[in-house]
């Protein structure tokens, strides 16, 4: 049986290294998250509280930009050159676009990291968000933008790919996989366009002391017109194997490929104009504006209620193919065994409830009692957390093998590590989930304070922050079960990879849509007129009332700015500062 | 485009769902009156927060005969007025009353955000955040920033007394002085 590495050797390279750099992402990813649960909870605290929020940024930046965009990139690469059949145009370039994310990555985090440590002023504790006027050092601007520039690239290497295949193959439709490649990519494209002026124009000529303020409403909405649809940059290699991979791990074949292109086309309609329902609670933006984004916001859940259906409709019919009967009955006939197929179905069945909980966040007078509360690391560790993280150990399991042509080291561990996943993320998140109802702050080392207590619904505080204490442990060692077993799948040479990396056609195929589908050009341009609907008038709004560059904000902390940043001491708070020189 | 009959009941019953809760949103909002934070109040320059009408001297200021304003500075790592473990008066306002806060940042961002209830707000520099909220019983409530704002977040936190209306004894003239009469009275 002809794998993978045996017909694309040098593509599974890139792969191979793209999966790599994203477990060592990964690995101190973990590692971080493991400190903060044990942190914020009381159970053991090994680090400062002011350096909780290095170890915070640390986990967010490693966990939701390297660990899941490296193994995107992995798993695109795989279904372009897969099921277009073909390598890249030019493999050097493809190597590039790996090189300039890896700079990109180093970059970044060797401020976050010189955070530990008080030999340098080098610091960048500014969380994953980076809000201004908090200022990080210069590096992790600049590296931000070079991972970001890889990713660029990397999209540009499968158009060309899908360009010079569209030559070889002039009235073929799209095949599914590359079309959901390029679909997300397009809304990547769209969405970056944001994050880039914010640093380019604004955040990194101000860190390097070349502007003098900034305005951070302004800045922190073009963080949010790139903050909503990164989310669904990460979750899309998952639906990609959720539309895929999935049904054939389950027996059968998917039940409707014209779905699966209208949903992801919703996808890169609906996905950036509704950045602004992370701003509800701000200042300076109408009501109106919220308004608009909110009713968006509520139809970008169609996509994934349809794509709730399209899978569950693919199990079921895989679990009829291998026998199952009933109503019910046919779960039993599903491959629990598998821990690619087990891990993607928990996955999912997390990610359809995390799914109901975002439907709280979104609706904007209910967001006052959840906005920054505990409840929305709750809602972000159920979708990113597990319904990305979890589908992509899952698909690990199914594509390591295939890239490296050796068999997965232990499929029972394999098994055990989802399922454990499963168990530390129930532990974790409804904690969470209860303890922000009761107005427990997210991003906090210290959730205890000295004025008052919260008072929970049920239970108690000691029992919220056990689960999350457990939880938290559970889905450490979950993660080190993972790495260990790909470690030894990486040294696993002389074995056969036992899978099976053919993916068979749809019950209801392309055949079955109109062509009009594929018109990437028609959508992008719908795309950008329903963004220019939704973000003129805000950002112009922004712009009018608090200035391009800001009502002249002092960046915090100040790294070559030599202006002086002595916050203005008024008489009547005179004896405060020396208990502000204590905390700072 | 061939789609399956229970794929189409699926898709109308995603959509009334949709609806529904863009509806009900919609009526929390309107019906209930729970308005956004919005745009209506002005900016200000949050280097010459000093120099400001009713942010240079934050605090409790009667405007009508239950109305009460409240401004309120956050900045690292506290609320003027609000944070009492920095020495800070705490924000006191009378029971049946409705209380509009104003809060800004004199620094970075923050948030207002006080616990068991839903006031909820961010503080940006340059920003106003206007907030109007009744009080209709006696009883002390935490603040705490919810935004991330530095090394000493987890230090920020304020506190708002309601008072008994028979109780509450500033007049809203002066609110420093006021402040000694009331605590004198809960003594």
């Amino acid at each position: 049986m002809s794998t993978f590495v045996d017909e694309y050797p040098t593509e599974a390279r890139v792969i191979r290294m793209a999966f790599w750099s994203s477990f060592v992402a990964l690995t101190l990813g973990a590692v971080f998250g493991f400190i903060q649960a044990l942190h914020r909870t009381n159970v053991v605290r090994v680090i400062d509280s002011t350096d909780y929020y290095t170890v915070l940024t640390g986990h967010g930046v490693f966990m939701v930009i390297t660990f899941s965009i490296f193994f995107l990139v992995g798993v695109f690469q795989w279904a372009v050159t897969s099921s277009l059949e073909r390598g890249p145009v030019d493999i050097r370039f493809t190597w590039s676009w790996y090189g300039v994310m890896s700079l990109g990555t180093t970059l970044v985090a060797i401020p976050i990291l010189a955070g530990f440590t008080d030999a340098t002023d080098m610091s960048a504790d500014v969380l994953f968000t980076f809000y201004a006027p908090l200022q990080a050092h210069p590096l992790f601007y600049i590296g931000l933008v070079l991972f970001v520039i890889g990713t660029w690239l990397a999209g540009a290497d499968w158009f060309l790919t899908w360009w010079t295949w569209k030559d070889d193959h002039p009235d073929e439709r799209i095949p599914l996989p590359t079309f959901m490649v390029l679909t997300t990519m397009i809304m990547w494209y769209i969405s970056t366009i944001g994050v880039a002026i914010s640093i380019l124009a604004f955040l990194l000529p101000w860190s390097l002391g070349l502007v003098d303020s900034v305005n951070p409403l302004l800045t922190r909405t073009l963080f949010w017109y790139f903050g909503h649809p990164v989310v669904y940059f990460w979750l899309m290699p998952a639906y990609l194997l959720w539309y895929n991979v999935l049904p054939k791990l389950s027996g059968g074949r998917l039940f409707s490929d014209p779905l699966a292109r209208v949903v992801f086309i919703l996808f890169i309609l609906l996905s950036t104009p509704v950045g602004i329902h992370h701003q509800y609670l701000d200042p300076g933006i109408a009501e109106g504006f919220k308004f608009i984004v909110m009713t968006n916001t509520m139809f970008l859940l169609l996509p994934s209620f349809l794509t709730a259906f399209t899978v569950v409709a693919s199990i079921e019919h895989g679990a009829r193919q291998r026998g199952g009967e009933g109503y019910f009955g046919w779960l039993g006939a599903l491959p629990w065994r598998d821990p690619s197929f087990t891990g993607m179905a928990l996955a999912g069945l997390v990610f359809s409830f995390g799914g109901f909980t975002g439907i709280v966040n979104a609706g904007m007078s209910l967001n006052y009692l959840v906005h920054n509360t505990f409840w929305v690391p709750g809602h972000i560790h159920t979708q990113v957390g597990t319904a990305v993280a979890l589908t992509f150990m899952a698909g690990a399991y199914w594509l390591v093998p295939q890239v490296t042509g050796n068999q997965l080291a232990s499929r029972s561990v394999g098994l055990f590590q989802v399922v454990l996943w499963f168990v530390g993320i129930v532990f974790m998140t409804n904690a969470m989930y209860r303890g922000g109802l009761i107005g427990i702050p997210r991003r906090t080392a210290e959730p205890q304070y000295q004025g008052f207590e919260y008072e929970p619904l049920v239970g108690s505080i000691a029992e919220l922050d056990a689960q999350v204490a457990l939880g938290g442990t559970l889905l450490f060692l979950s993660a080190i079960l993972f790495l260990w077993n790909m470690l030894l799948t990486a040294f696993n040479s002389g074995s056969e990879p036992v899978v099976d990396g053919s993916l068979p056609p749809a019950l209801s195929g392309p055949e079955d849509s109109p062509r009009i589908l594929d018109n990437l050009k028609l959508w992008t341009a719908l795309a950008l007129v329903l963004i220019l609907l939704a973000y003129s008038m805000p950002l112009a709004g922004i712009v009018q009332d608090g200035g391009l560059f800001g009502p002249n904000v002092d960046a915090f902390p100040v790294f070559v700015d030599a202006v002086s940043t002595a916050v203005d001491a008024t008489v009547r708070r005179l004896p405060l500062e020396s208990i502000r020189g204590l905390i700072t | 485009m061939n789609i399956h009959r229970y794929e189409k009941l699926w898709l109308v019953a995603a959509l009334v769902l949709i609806v529904g809760f863009i509806a009900t949103i919609t009526y929390g909002s309107v019906g209930l009156g729970i308005a956004m934070i919005d745009d209506e109040a002005e900016t200000v320059n949050p280097e010459k927060l000093n120099e400001h009408e009713d942010f240079g001297e934050p605090g409790v200021k009667q405007v009508g005969e239950n109305e009460y304003e409240v401004y309120v500075r956050a900045w690292q790592f506290g609320f003027d007025p609000g944070s009492v473990e920095a020495g800070l008066d705490p924000i006191e306002v009378p029971a049946n009353s409705t209380v509009t806060f104003y809060i800004t940042s004199e620094d970075v961002i923050h948030s207002f955000s006080v616990v068991g209830t839903n006031i909820n707000t961010m503080a940006i520099p340059g920003e106003v955040s206007s907030v109007t909220v009744e009080f209709d019983e006696p009883g002390e409530y935490g603040i705490l920033c919810a935004e991330y704002c530095g090394a000493g977040h987890h230090t920020m936190e304020g506190k708002i007394i309601v008072h008994p209306e028979d109780e509450y004894a500033i007049n809203g003239t002066d609110v420093e002085t006021g402040n000694d009469t009331t605590d004198e009275t809960e003594a």
